[in-house]
């Protein structure tokens, strides 16, 4: 059975079309990854599915109940860890859990017993009776999954958990999930801008881009489907003939962009093009400092199959 | 049973919150007086254009201890604000929380601070020789009248913090309803001193109420009739009011 079914989503604030029809479905017990830009409308999707907000028009399933329909019913059965830590900063960890606990109707000593498992799950017990405003960054987010966690769900929702984290604490929260997406037995949705994230975590993606599911799939799948290598060639100094090599190399590859001084293409096979491209380079009197070729990221895969850069585009949606 | 249960919850959140920050206790005991001793000191003169019975201090004590509770109502929504910033609402919302009990509890905070300042500020007057010529069941009367004023206006100011969402409109809010209904009402002058049309309009100001309630279980302890009925209103007041707020919670999930 699928733990979450979305079907043709639909939702407009105002001047943006955020969700234009998204539809997608989640095995029970994967890990899933919504993968985009930032404004793709990932949280939107999140935001529904968790009955915070509702469509324009489509429909949802979560756990099997109606999101529209039965929203207390999906709510008792999800685990919702936002973008924004949801973490009462005055109270301490323990009791930001106890609380969290109690609305979903435990207490006592089973209550009691939960909240102490999962101060160790996510190895909060030396702060538990600390006020979560000293907590840091990556504290107050493992707190933030110990909350969404309390009730034992069966499908939780991680709403980017490692944006705002630094490299360090990020590589933690992927070791986290990972483990407990064991320990839980959970099926979780993960929307992330990482796309090594979405690599490292998601057995199956999807990629959003502008309110629609562009390709899904596994993340592996979808870079074998790209047949070929990508080539980057990165030009000697700043000799001003970028645009030159970005129409040579044109020429012969396809999907080139333009990073500084990195021209990248892609190519069928990376031996047999190198030889080309710096061929006609050389004849054209541009220097070149080096050449790599790498297997497809899902960074080409997003360039493949919207046309367009992943990391201008995140920047665009966060201005 | 289940929203009942979640208020609870709410409101010990709330108070174990409030009591970590030693500032907000001091300026809760501290403000109501400083209100009582500037306001009787600066009016005090007023007792001669006065008929009747009572001393200027016997007037006002009542009028301030109900000011106290309407300002701290309608301040009260910045909690719900901070709130939605740290989006502990949002963690709410997603889970199985009733929406009337993140208002009530709320709403119940504000009343129970506004009782506990109506205790200071009795304590107070008593010491500056106010009597309260009601005796218990006056307190009694002025505990209501603090504690269902302050839940009146903590409704309406809760509906305004999920409609605006922002802290300079709602300062701006509390201000623009605030100021004209206490001059509109008979927290520093008795009705008696009013023009007519001012007089015909505090009868229709929630604000009012609790002042006249109290103040004639303070200064003359009779018209026990009158008190309760406008305790009454009251009631009805921060019934709707809280309707008002939960309903707003509508509004807001639509803006996210």
């Amino acid at each position: 059975m699928d733990a979450i079914v979305v079907e043709e989503l639909r939702k407009r604030y105002k001047a943006v079309q955020a969700l234009d029809g998204v539809s997608f479905a989640v095995r029970e017990g994967e890990v899933f990854g919504l993968l985009g830009p930032n404004g793709a409308g990932k949280s939107t999707t999140v935001r529904v599915l968790t009955t915070l907000t509702k469509p324009d028009s489509g429909r949802a399933f979560v756990a099997g109940e109606d999101v529209l329909a039965h929203p207390n019913r999906v709510r008792r059965s999800i685990g919702y860890v936002a973008q924004d830590s949801g973490v009462d900063w005055e109270a301490t960890g323990r009791e930001n859990l106890l609380l969290q606990g109690r609305i979903h109707g435990m207490a006592g000593k089973p209550l009691h017993a939960r909240v102490d498992e999962l101060l160790g799950l996510v190895g909060l017990e030396d702060a538990a009776n600390r006020v979560a405003r000293g907590y840091s960054g990556g504290m107050k987010r493992r707190l933030d999954i110990a909350i969404g966690l309390v009730h034992k769900p069966k499908v939780l929702f991680l709403d980017e958990p490692t944006t705002g984290l630094d490299p360090e604490a990020r590589a933690a929260m992927w070791i986290e999930v990972e483990r407990l997406a064991q320990a839980e037995s959970l099926t979780i949705l993960l929307t992330t801008h990482y796309l090594e994230e979405a690599d490292r975590l998601a057995e199956r993606v999807a990629i959003v881009s502008k309110g629609k599911i562009v390709v899904g799939g596994p993340p592996d799948e979808l870079k074998r489907d790209l047949q070929g290598e990508s080539v980057s060639v990165e030009l000697a100094e700043q000799n001003g003939r970028l645009a030159d090599a970005e129409r040579i190399v044109g020429g012969i590859g396809s999907e080139v962009k333009v990073e500084g001084q990195v021209v990248r293409t892609r190519v069928p096979n990376g031996a047999h093009a190198i030889p080309v491209i710096l061929g006609a380079l050389d004849d054209a009197g541009i220097e070149v400092a080096s050449v790599t070729t790498a297997r497809p990221s899902l960074d080409d895969v997003y360039l493949h199959y919207t046309g367009r850069d992943f990391s201008a585009e995140d920047e665009e949606g966060t201005r | 049973m289940q929203t009942a249960r979640q208020t609870g919850w709410m409101v010990v959140r709330q108070a174990r919150n409030l009591m970590r920050e030693p500032i907000w206790i001091a300026m809760m005991i501290i403000q109501p007086m400083l209100w009582l001793l500037l306001y009787g000191q600066l009016f005090s003169k007023i007792t001669q254009l006065q008929a009747g019975t009572g001393s200027y201090s016997e007037v006002i004590t009542p009028g301030i201890v109900c000011m106290n509770a309407f300002f701290g109502g309608m301040w009260s929504g910045m909690a719900m604000i901070s709130d939605l910033d740290r989006h502990v609402i949002d963690r709410f919302l997603a889970a199985p929380a009733s929406r009337l009990a993140i208002v009530l509890s709320q709403v119940v905070r504000a009343g129970i601070t506004a009782i506990l300042q109506a205790l200071i500020l009795l304590l107070v007057a008593l010491a500056l020789g106010v009597r309260v010529h009601g005796g218990f069941p006056g307190w009694l009367v002025v505990f209501a009248a603090s504690f269902l004023l302050a839940m009146a206006f903590a409704g309406l100011s809760h509906g305004l913090a999920l409609l605006m969402r922002r802290e300079s409109s709602m300062i701006a809010a509390a201000n623009f309803v605030g100021m004209p209904l206490m001059f509109l009402s008979s927290i520093l002058l008795t009705t008696a001193l009013m023009p007519g049309w001012i007089k015909a309009i505090t009868r229709f100001n929630p604000v009012n109420w609790g002042v006249d309630a109290a103040r004639s279980a303070v200064v003359y302890g009779n018209n026990w009739g009158q008190s309760l009925a406008h305790l009454g209103f009251l009631v009805a007041a921060a019934a709707a009011t809280s309707l008002f707020a939960t309903w707003c919670f509508r509004a807001y999930q639509r803006s996210i």
